[in-house]
Order: C-alpha cells, then sequence, then structure tokens
C-alpha cells in the first residue's frame, strides 16, 4: 500500500455551525449580519445559519455579537471540518452530510430549549424537576409482567 | 473556564449551552480538528491512521476491536483533560455501529471511574417545562464550576 503525504489545508482555524431556529431572524439577515462583522472572516450560509472559519479570538467574537441579535433562538456549535472539505460535503458525496441526522434531531428540541432560556431570563432561579439518569428498567418489560405471560402461556 | 467532556460527543445542544455560559466544550469536532489539521500520512475521511487503535491500547484490550480502540483514541485524551462532563442519558442518536454502541459505554464507563470528576446527568427535554429544567440544571452546573475554580 503505497502512503501519500497529507498536507492539512485552513492549520489554526477553528470552524463554528450557527443554527438559527427564530421567528423574527431569518438565516439571510443573520449572514449579512455576519457579513457585515465578519472582519476577513470566511462565512458559508447554509439553510439552517452559517459556518464561520477563522482566527480563534476573531471567531468568538463574531459569535459574540451574532447571539445578541436573538439570543434565545440562536444555538452554536464545534465543527472539525472546514466548509466544503471533500471529505464531508455532500457536493462531493451525495445525500446528507453525515453529521447531519443529529442535527436535524437536536434541531426538532431548540423550541424547549429556546423556552428554557427565555424563562431563565425572566426568572434567574426557576423551581423546577430536575431530570436524571434514565432508570435502568425504563422503556423495559417489567420482571413481574414477564413471569405474568409465562404463566399464562403455560397456564393455556 | 472549565473543559467540559459532552456526552453525546456531537451534540449541538450541550455544545451550545457549555459554549453560551463561558465554558470550553469538548466533543468530537476537537479531536477531528486537530487530526485533520496535522500534517500526517492521508488518511482520510477523518485522519484516524493505524496509530490511533495503538493509541486507544491505553483505554481498551488488545483484544477489543480497533474500531473500538480507534474510537478511544479520540475521546481518551480528552475525558483525561475534561474538568467536568455532561451526560445526556437518553441520546439514541449516538448509536450508531457496534463500535460506535460499545465506545459509548466505554466512555461513560471511563467518564464515572474518573475520581473526582463533577458530571451531570441529564435527559433531553420532552415538555417546555422539561426545557426549563434542562436549561437551568446545566447553567446551575456550569455556574458551579467556575465557584471550584475560585476557591
Amino acid at each position: 500500500m503505497s502512503a501519500k503525504e497529507y498536507i492539512p489545508t485552513y492549520v489554526g482555524t477553528i470552524t463554528k455551525y450557527v443554527f438559527i431556529d427564530s421567528p423574527n431572524v431569518t438565516p439571510q439577515t443573520l449572514a449579512i449580519r455576519a457579513y457585515e462583522i465578519s472582519e476577513g472572516l470566511m462565512i458559508k450560509e447554509t439553510c439552517f445559519g452559517l459556518q464561520v472559519t477563522g482566527d480563534p479570538e476573531t471567531v468568538k467574537n463574531l459569535i459574540t455579537e451574532l447571539r445578541t441579535v436573538d439570543p434565545a433562538h440562536i444555538f452554536v456549535k464545534d465543527r472539525g471540518f472546514p466548509p466544503g472539505d471533500p471529505r464531508r460535503c455532500r457536493a462531493n458525496l451525495g445525500g446528507a452530510r453525515p453529521g447531519y441526522y443529529g442535527h436535524e434531531f437536536e434541531s426538532g428540541l431548540f423550541r424547549y430549549i429556546s423556552h428554557g432560556l427565555m424563562e431563565l431570563e425572566k426568572n434567574a432561579a426557576p423551581t423546577v424537576t430536575p431530570l436524571g439518569k434514565k432508570r435502568l428498567d425504563e422503556g423495559k418489560l417489567p420482571l413481574n409482567k414477564l413471569i405474568e405471560i409465562i404463566n399464562n402461556e403455560e397456564a393455556q | 473556564m472549565a473543559k467540559v467532556f459532552i456526552f453525546p460527543a456531537t451534540s449541538l445542544i450541550l455544545s451550545d449551552m457549555v459554549e453560551r455560559w463561558g465554558h470550553e466544550a469538548l466533543g468530537a469536532a476537537t479531536g477531528i480538528r486537530e487530526r485533520i489539521q496535522t500534517p500526517s500520512l492521508d488518511s482520510p475521511p477523518l485522519q484516524m491512521t493505524p496509530e490511533d487503535p495503538k493509541k486507544g491500547l491505553k483505554y481498551a484490550a488488545v483484544e477489543v476491536p480497533c474500531g473500538v480502540r480507534g474510537r478511544m483514541a479520540l475521546y481518551g485524551p480528552l475525558i483525561e483533560e475534561a474538568d467536568a462532563a455532561i451526560i445526556i442519558n437518553d441520546a439514541d442518536l449516538s448509536f450508531g455501529c457496534m463500535g460506535c454502541a460499545r465506545t459509548n459505554e466505554l466512555v461513560l464507563y471511563m467518564i464515572r471511574q474518573q475520581k473526582g470528576l463533577p458530571i451531570l446527568d441529564i435527559t433531553y427535554p420532552k415538555t417546555d417545562d422539561e426545557g426549563v429544567a434542562f436549561v437551568t440544571q446545566i447553567k446551575e452546573f456550569l455556574t458551579g464550576l467556575e465557584g471550584d475554580k475560585n476557591e
């Protein structure tokens, strides 16, 4: 097997996804705002928001500024690959980008998180019922029910 | 600023929550970025080289499949580096092939074995009220980490 040399690109940069799920702000509006304050960062507009690539400190400043547009409805995630990377971009692979399904699932929960963030803004310490560990038997067939089924089968 | 390991390591919501309150999220992106920005031999798509399953021997025995050891080479150092961890317990999305499923079990085991590592166990919200609980619990946990650091 011949080994090929790998020369990385965008070394020293970071990439962040910016998801927007707001009734008032569209991804396009957010992209325009990002371009206004981009300071030479690479910005890619997407259907869900943006991808921002560049020097870590500048990206951080841009994200902080973008969050002020709609704090409860903007979500930011770190990304390993730069935008358009042929190893990940669906233009080269076909079908949905790997990782898309995770985003799709969690995007469905944004409304609860946004509600939580807005409530937290109104009341800094709300009384809540803590969400804990998933019980070991959650969603499983209870033991006594299994015994009952076995007994019924044996009786027949 | 504390380094917080997130599980699932690709979670968008956890990554956002941790950074929103001024901490650093340690997830899959952190490890992948390190690999794809380091010159080495070409090993697409994730630049996981044959060296990685060897590094994974630190976390899993030699008879464990190399898929698990390779994944552990990615997550193991992040867990060791972490000052805290947030675990979503009903994250079915992280279930992939058997390699992913077994790695998830090992990752959770390893997190719980780290002595003195603060852990927040949580589940995904399914209602608005649970959304409030989810956000409040994470905020309290992360604020507590700042307190520990200042002491």
